[in-house]
């Protein structure tokens, strides 16, 4: 997570370093760096990896209770699988995917901090005035809700994927491939709606 | 049996016809389980013998026939009223399907403490008595991947005790145990309906305890499907013609 998150940062800031350089703008790399983010790239990176991470353990998870018969012994005790399996699986991520969030975004900007201090020679304390200057609290929070939504939709192709398995031991393999796949091919299209409706709202 | 007293049974099932999606598995069946009895569902393997308990507990709706307990439709009746049918019943599967990532009092504890009142403390002694009763005193704080496969088992039908059902549902229950264990089942099962006045309904294909503790039973027939015959296992195999019938109560030998 730390290391994806940083190297994030350094690629964006070494793309932007290069275009940027060209009119002598390596200052605003900051700007870009801290922004993409912010913004996009922080929620983004933690949900791609929390869906091949936790995602596919969920569905490891319900898809084994599934083949052992244990979601059944919970219907026959009249306990509702959803309310007991699912609901707790997607407050937690729902939580945690947005925390870890920040700490992509931050790790992230550090990593575009080096490029702009190391290679780009610009002043560290130069870099931090104009990432915070570059920054608003309302770019957290975009990036935020978007951290949110993604953790809901990763808890629920993870659970949805293991409680549809088959009932054998391969299908388990299948639910966990599959509940990878789906949960990011949800975070990719919510985060394309998303993006354009925060540019309809101006935000 | 007489129409009037099957609708009084104890379990009804009325002209069920069983399917996944458009593959029929069973049809038209009609049986009566009166209380108390112990009720066994025998037949080939692939049959839809676990297919037709599924439909029993109330996992898998018919696509076709009701299902009755006490006169009571279970398909018909509101979701609501349905859950709180199931919970008069026990329910164990075939591996025994223990919760994996709980001890085995907290397995049992679970409907416990979703169901009654109780506190914490009874709670945790009726855990030990129904453990100590299925012969596993002692290992309340186990998990179930350290038990064995009969230990599990027995762990499964102390959850199943746990609210005190009115009818236990056996999906092969000694599948996987020793003939000695196997037959301690057995005497576990008898005792139980005894003293719980419990009906029981197992899938089973070992004979020795479907002829030892059976006290009614159908046979399902996968290539016709649907059931040929019904009746007390011991007078089935005394004075069934059917050649099928017969074969499987005298494991195919033909001298039997």
């Amino acid at each position: 997570m730390s290391l994806i998150s940083f190297l994030v940062g350094l690629i964006l800031a070494f793309m932007g370093a290069n275009q940027l350089r060209q009119f002598g703008a390596q200052i605003y790399v900051a700007n870009l760096v801290g922004l993409s983010m912010a913004r996009e790239m922080g929620a983004m990176m933690t949900g791609i990896i929390m869906a091949g991470r936790t995602g596919a353990a969920f569905a490891a998870q319900l898809g084994t209770m599934v083949v052992n018969q244990e979601i059944d012994a919970l219907v026959t005790l009249g306990l509702k699988p959803v309310e007991f399996l699912v609901v707790p699986r997607m407050l937690a991520l729902m939580l945690m995917v947005p925390l870890l969030c920040i700490y992509a975004d931050l790790v992230g900007i550090l990593g575009g901090a080096v490029v702009g201090v190391g290679m780009l020679h610009l002043g560290a304390a130069q870099y931090y005035q104009q990432t915070l200057s570059a920054l608003h609290l309302l770019d957290f929070v975009v990036g935020l809700i978007k951290g949110t939504v993604f953790g809901i939709l990763i808890a629920l192709a993870g659970c949805l994927r293991g409680m549809q398995c088959g009932r054998s031991a391969s299908a388990v393999g299948a639910a966990a491939t599959s509940a990878v796949v789906t949960g990011i091919v949800w975070i990719i299209v919510s985060d394309a709606v998303l993006t354009v409706m925060y540019n309809i709202l101006g935000i | 049996m007489p129409a009037e007293r099957l609708q009084d049974a104890h379990i009804f099932v009325h002209n069920l016809t069983m399917a996944y999606g458009s593959l029929v598995i069973q049809r038209d069946l009609t049986f009566g389980v009166q209380r108390g009895d112990i009720f066994i569902i025998m037949g080939g393997s692939g049959c839809g013998k676990s297919t037709l308990l599924r439909h029993l507990v109330g996992l898998q709706a018919p696509a076709q026939g009701e299902v009755f307990y006490d006169g009571q439709s279970l398909w018909q009746v509101e979701p609501a009223e349905r859950e709180r049918m199931i919970r008069r019943f026990g329910v164990l599967y075939q591996s025994g399907a223990l919760w994996s990532s709980m001890t085995l009092a907290e397995n049992i504890a679970l409907p416990l403490e979703q169901y009654t009142d109780l506190s914490a403390r009874q709670i945790g002694e009726l855990v030990s008595l129904k453990l100590a009763l299925v012969g596993l005193g002692g290992f309340e704080d186990y998990y179930p991947s350290a038990l064995s496969g009969g230990m599990q088992k027995r762990a499964g039908l102390a959850r199943a005790m746990a609210l005190d059902p009115d009818i236990l549902f056996f999906d092969e229950p000694s599948a996987g145990l020793d003939p000695v264990n196997s037959r301690r089942l057995d005497d576990l099962i008898l005792e139980l309906r005894d003293s719980l006045g419990a009906t029981v309904v197992m899938v089973t294909h070992e004979l020795a305890s479907i002829l030892t503790v059976g006290t009614n039973a159908v046979f399902l027939d996968a290539d016709t499907k649907t059931m040929i015959a019904q009746g007390d296992p011991k007078k089935l195999l005394a004075e069934s013609h059917d050649p099928k019938v017969r074969q499987f109560l005298t494991r195919g030998d033909p001298h039997a």
